[in-house]
């Protein structure tokens, strides 16, 4: 007959398992910080540099906004590997110190499930600015980035839920005050993603 | 019956197999190669015990194929389901009652 000790084991063993098997529990805190340092000098950059305040839906090349759309783009995806790389770089490194391989079916699942709402906001952003419409692409590309978040949630932190819910909220407010979508694009990717990246450090890192 | 003096199904006394188990109840199917990696076991191994767990229909098996490779996914039958409650609740009871 078995001791407690080996009772407390077996569901201890239990409990990990599950999580294991349904979350990804690599996202290191660290890559939110440095996506959302990346995002304010992107903004900073776009703004006092590119000249890019879009502050009408519909951009004209003849209109008094004189900024350039191909520096801008380029500086976005910049931006977006950057993060991307960052994160993908951090998550391989924490995988590494809890024993896992970065690539296994909760990573799989975790991606599919973002999957789906980014390229369809992408592909939308993307019409967007070929068909003019300029004022939207900071707060849909807030919005979808926000859905593919909090779908994702379901298969890592629960945080990331929160974190998805508060770009949406921004992406919406943005779409109204189209004035303002570059603030609110810097405070959903920028701020936003510090705060989450220093909480998710301080609670799950240390 | 398979049922050991403390309560416990025999079919858990394995580690790995409570662990298969404890993977299946929270994802819908899993497959063999994923349930390697999860379990950190060799194929021969994992196979053995999934038999075991397949000859008391607490799985089921789905076989199909991936283009040409063979591709077995694995899920928990209801029978499989009151089971691990069941252990679950035993586990529960037996802390408990050693405090």
């Amino acid at each position: 007959m078995k001791k407690e000790q080996d009772y407390i084991q077996d569901i201890t063993e239990i409990r990990s398992m599950m999580e294991r098997s349904s979350k990804f529990l690599s996202l290191s805190g660290w890559a939110g910080i440095m996506a959302g340092i990346y995002a304010l000098l992107g903004g900073y950059i776009a703004y006092t540099f590119l000249n890019f305040h879009p502050d009408e839906l519909f951009y004209s090349s003849s209109g008094s906004s004189s900024f350039s759309l191909p520096e801008v783009i380029l500086l976005a995806i910049t931006i977006l590997i950057l993060a991307l790389g960052t994160a993908v770089f951090l998550s391989y490194k924490r995988a590494g110190k809890r024993n896992e391989k970065l690539w296994n079916p909760t990573a799989k699942q975790l991606l599919v499930n973002m999957m789906v709402p980014l390229v369809v906001g992408g592909l939308l952003i993307l019409f967007m600015v070929l068909k003019g419409l300029i004022g939207l692409v900071a707060p849909f590309s807030l919005l979808f980035y926000g859905l593919a978040l909090f779908n994702a949630g379901q298969y890592t932190y629960q945080e990331v839920k929160i974190l998805g819910l508060t770009e949406i909220i921004l992406g919406l407010i943005g779409s109204w005050f189209v004035e303002y979508g570059l603030l609110f694009w810097a405070f959903g990717f920028g701020v936003a993603h510090i705060i989450y990246g220093i909480h998710m450090n301080y609670k799950y890192e240390r | 019956m398979k049922i050991s003096i403390d309560g416990l199904h025999k079919a858990f006394e394995s580690r790995i197999r409570l662990g298969i188990m404890s993977a299946l109840a929270v994802n819908d199917r899993i497959d063999f190669s994923s349930l390697k990696e999860f379990l950190e076991v060799t194929d021969g191994n994992l196979a053995s015990h999934l038999k075991a767990l397949e000859k008391e229909a607490f799985i089921g098996v789905e076989k199909s194929f991936i283009g040409r490779k063979p591709n077995t996914k694995y899920f928990m039958t209801t029978e499989g389901k009151k089971a691990f409650n069941d252990h679950l609740g035993v586990l529960e009871k037996l802390i408990r009652s050693q405090k």
